[in-house]
């Protein structure tokens, strides 16, 4: 019997992103579609950044995941359009980086507060960061660098 | 349409960006501050997967088999279509910075008018790609300010690389044969229009950066036609398909 797509959308809310794995691929909000098509499940994923090395890792770990429970034949197809955008992002996976250390995405075009310290007194160091998704920030109270998953 | 021209259309835009990409990515690990090296490398990330998207489209136009890998990886020099700007030497890292900012003002302008093109997949490459472009010349132009408005050193070194620079950007707007075919059936914009928006922006960043733009408009051409590179890419390009000649469809 196929499962219903409800459980897969739960399914692949459990699988991390490889590079932040607070946060799902779900909550990442890459996953644009799940639908079965006769014995195939696909899956249409949306890429972050058109080079980031994490979204070849993304679709094996998604293809993993199902695989482990019982589905055998799974598509993913690549959708660029629209383009990815942070405002995909889910409420839930915007609380978990914080919590991680990682302050998430703002319309004004920085972080709101040091996810440490909660201090609004930050400065930007560099537009980009340790991912294509992230930029590096500064706390000017608790004086510590932080990650900020940067708006796009 | 003819699609042997919307073909070479596609290798140009293609080429630009997995030519400047890889050309920036010779920077990883050797830049003068370790957030320059990542910045760089980010950059060149982002290009070389905007290369994936319009060379893929270029081998499926093409319909001989050929993937974006075997496009970039196994072609020769006189089968490169990106403008002769993209292929220059990274020279110091002030001559990268102003190689990145002249070409990004023009990469975002031609993006932004790729959004309204008559091909559907054009237009939805150009979006993606739009994102990423604008922190790319964020960055690039507010390095060159930075350092155009810096030591008389750094300043020195930022007109050198303008005024060597320069001779590379009328190529970007001179249409050719495929520039005007591409016009004609909507799928590029007039590559002439484009120019005010890119006068404006460098005009105003070179202004802030205290640095004279030539009055000499001279163009190098060759690069997007593939009449004539300069002889930088060939070398360049030993380097980068050294591995795919030697051990051909290796992969990791």
């Amino acid at each position: 019997m196929k499962p219903a797509v409800a459980d897969v959308w739960s399914w692949l809310d459990q699988v991390p992103d490889p590079e932040i794995p607070v946060i799902s691929v779900v909550d990442l909000g890459i996953v644009r579609d799940v639908q079965w098509n006769g014995d195939a499940l696909e899956i249409a994923v949306t890429p972050t950044y058109s080079g980031c090395p994490a979204t070849s890792v993304i679709s094996m770990d998604i293809e993993t995941a199902l695989h482990d429970r019982g589905i055998e034949l799974v598509r993913i197809q690549s959708r660029i359009s629209p383009p990815w955008t942070t405002d995909w992002l889910s409420e839930k996976g915007r609380a978990k980086l914080v919590e991680y250390g990682i302050a998430p995405p703002q319309a004004a075009g920085g972080p709101k507060a040091c996810p440490r310290c909660d201090s609004t007194d930050v400065e930007r160091i560099n537009q980009f960061g340790s991912t294509p998704c992230k930029a590096q920030w500064r706390c000017k109270d608790c004086l510590e660098p932080f990650d900020y998953f940067k708006c796009i | 349409m003819s699609d042997a021209a919307y073909f070479e259309f596609l290798c140009r835009m293609g080429d630009n960006t997995l030519v400047l990409g890889h050309r920036v990515s010779e920077w990883c690990g050797v830049a003068p501050a370790l957030e320059e090296d990542i910045a760089l490398a980010n950059t060149a990330l982002d290009l070389i997967g905007q290369t994936q998207m319009w060379l893929g489209l270029a081998g499926e136009v093409e319909g001989a088999g050929r993937s974006a890998d075997d496009l970039a990886m196994l072609r020769d020099v006189w089968d490169f279509r990106n403008a002769l700007l993209v292929e220059q030497p990274n020279g110091d890292f002030g001559q990268t910075m102003m190689r990145q900012f002249l070409f990004d003002a023009w990469h975002v302008a031609m993006l932004d008018a790729l959004q309204q093109s008559s091909e559907p997949r054009v237009a939805e490459i150009a979006a993606k790609a739009a994102k990423e472009a604008a922190y790319h010349v964020d960055r690039s132009g507010d390095t060159v300010i930075r350092l155009g408005d810096g030591t008389t050193e750094s300043h020195r070194r930022m007109q050198a690389a303008l005024d060597l620079l320069w001779p590379y950007v009328g190529e970007l707007f001179v249409a050719d044969d495929i520039d005007t075919a591409m016009t004609k059936t909507g799928i590029a914009p007039d590559l002439a229009a484009l120019r005010a928006a890119f006068d404006a922006r460098v005009e105003d960043v070179m202004a802030q950066a205290t640095l004279t733009i030539p009055d000499d408009n001279f163009a190098h051409k060759g690069g997007k036609s593939g009449f004539r590179h300069s002889e930088h890419l060939g070398h360049m390009l030993t380097e980068m398909q050294w591995l795919q000649r030697a051990y051909p469809g290796a992969s990791w």
